[in-house]
């Protein structure tokens, strides 16, 4: 046992536990995730999460020895954003014609996002510093951070909140817009882009191509919108 | 090789927004100005075949990539536990609110085209 516990002290101390343990359950809650016909509630980001989450937890691994790893999949998020423009760039034409109307779809859904979000905080009573952490939560993660620190809230509590925005767009849109009769792949992949940022995008570009050309669009969109707006309003 | 070349290609876009924002002090994030940068590099032909395959790799597997900020959630689980079921209510009901809200402004606006 104790040479066990020697193994795991050696392993969770180099990069190569963070990155084989962030490949590795991914692709198996990925597998998972195909075999049930990518339900909603299979979400390979959820479940990847809760998985090393638990292992940390139960082996008292800290999260920036986990990060020293999964650092090097963290990276390619920034290259990732830069090719959302290759979908968009193949849609060129339809998105120029249909451009005033996504413009004023990601301003009004972004804003009733942003302040129900706030308008709850403030009605719940909790702190000042939460409710501003909270106004970003729909753009992507490293974002979100950098605007709350901008406007007073706490950067690590902001992307956490966006993380869980992301999810649970991911997980609950497909039954919202089966509910409100929403067909159109473009209208659903905008829509998942604008209120649940990439972990939304990512579920989109798995359901159809139209949904995550639109969704990675709409995520952009959303960044400069929350970036350019949300600091007038604190 | 040709996803490999996109991939520099990608990065060194990046690059080339991270510098202007920090340049111009732009309230944006590096790889948001890199991909309009990137709409316009695709003007030029030989730029899409590799952009196209490194594209392809990346957002295929774009999920994967949340994952190590994700799992940065149980640095929290103090605040997230202690007002739980209120932040869950909150997340919940603003999530859904943009999603509902987005859709339907951009359908009412264009009718014509809600097809499949």
């Amino acid at each position: 046992m104790t040479d066990f516990v020697q193994l795991w002290v050696y392993l969770s101390s180099t990069p190569l536990f963070g990155l084989t343990a962030t490949l590795a359950v991914y692709v198996l809650a990925q597998a998972v995730y195909e075999r049930l016909d990518r339900a909603p509630l299979a979400n390979p980001v959820l479940w990847s999460v809760v998985a090393i989450g638990v292992v940390l937890l139960a082996t008292g691994t800290p999260y920036p020895a986990y990060f020293a790893g999964a650092q090097f999949v963290h990276v390619l998020l920034g290259p990732a954003v830069v090719a959302l423009a290759w979908p968009l760039w193949q849609r060129r034409s339809e998105v120029r014609r249909r451009g005033g109307a996504l413009g004023v779809a990601a301003l009004v859904g972004g804003t009733a996002a942003a302040a129900s979000a706030v308008g709850l905080a403030w009605l719940f009573g909790l702190p000042d510093d939460v409710l501003r952490s909270l106004a970003p939560k729909s753009v992507t993660a490293p974002v979100a951070m950098g605007i709350a620190e901008r406007i007073g809230g706490v950067p690590a509590l902001a992307a956490v909140f966006a993380v869980l925005t992301g999810i649970v767009g991911a997980l609950s849109a497909k039954y919202l817009f089966d509910a409100l009769r929403i067909r159109s792949w473009a209208v659903r992949g905008f829509a998942l882009g604008t209120a649940s940022h990439g972990i939304g995008a990512a579920r989109a570009i798995q359901v159809h191509p139209d949904a995550g050309a639109y969704a990675g669009m709409a995520l952009g969109l959303q960044v400069v919108l929350t970036a350019l707006l949300m600091p007038l309003f604190f | 090789m040709s996803a490999l070349r996109g991939l520099a290609l990608l990065l060194l876009l990046q690059a080339a927004g991270e510098g202007l924002t920090h340049a111009l002090s732009l309230p944006f994030p590096g790889p948001v100005v890199g991909m309009v940068l990137l709409l316009v590099a695709l003007q030029w032909p030989p730029v899409r075949e590799p952009v196209a395959a490194a594209a392809q790799l990346l957002l295929d597997h774009l999920s994967l990539l949340f994952v190590p900020v994700g799992v940065g959630v149980i640095t929290h689980l103090g605040i997230v536990a202690r007002h739980g079921l209120q932040l869950a209510v909150i997340v919940v009901v603003s999530t859904w609110l943009g999603l509902a809200v987005t859709a339907l402004v951009l359908r009412g606006l264009q009718r014509d085209d809600d097809a499949p």
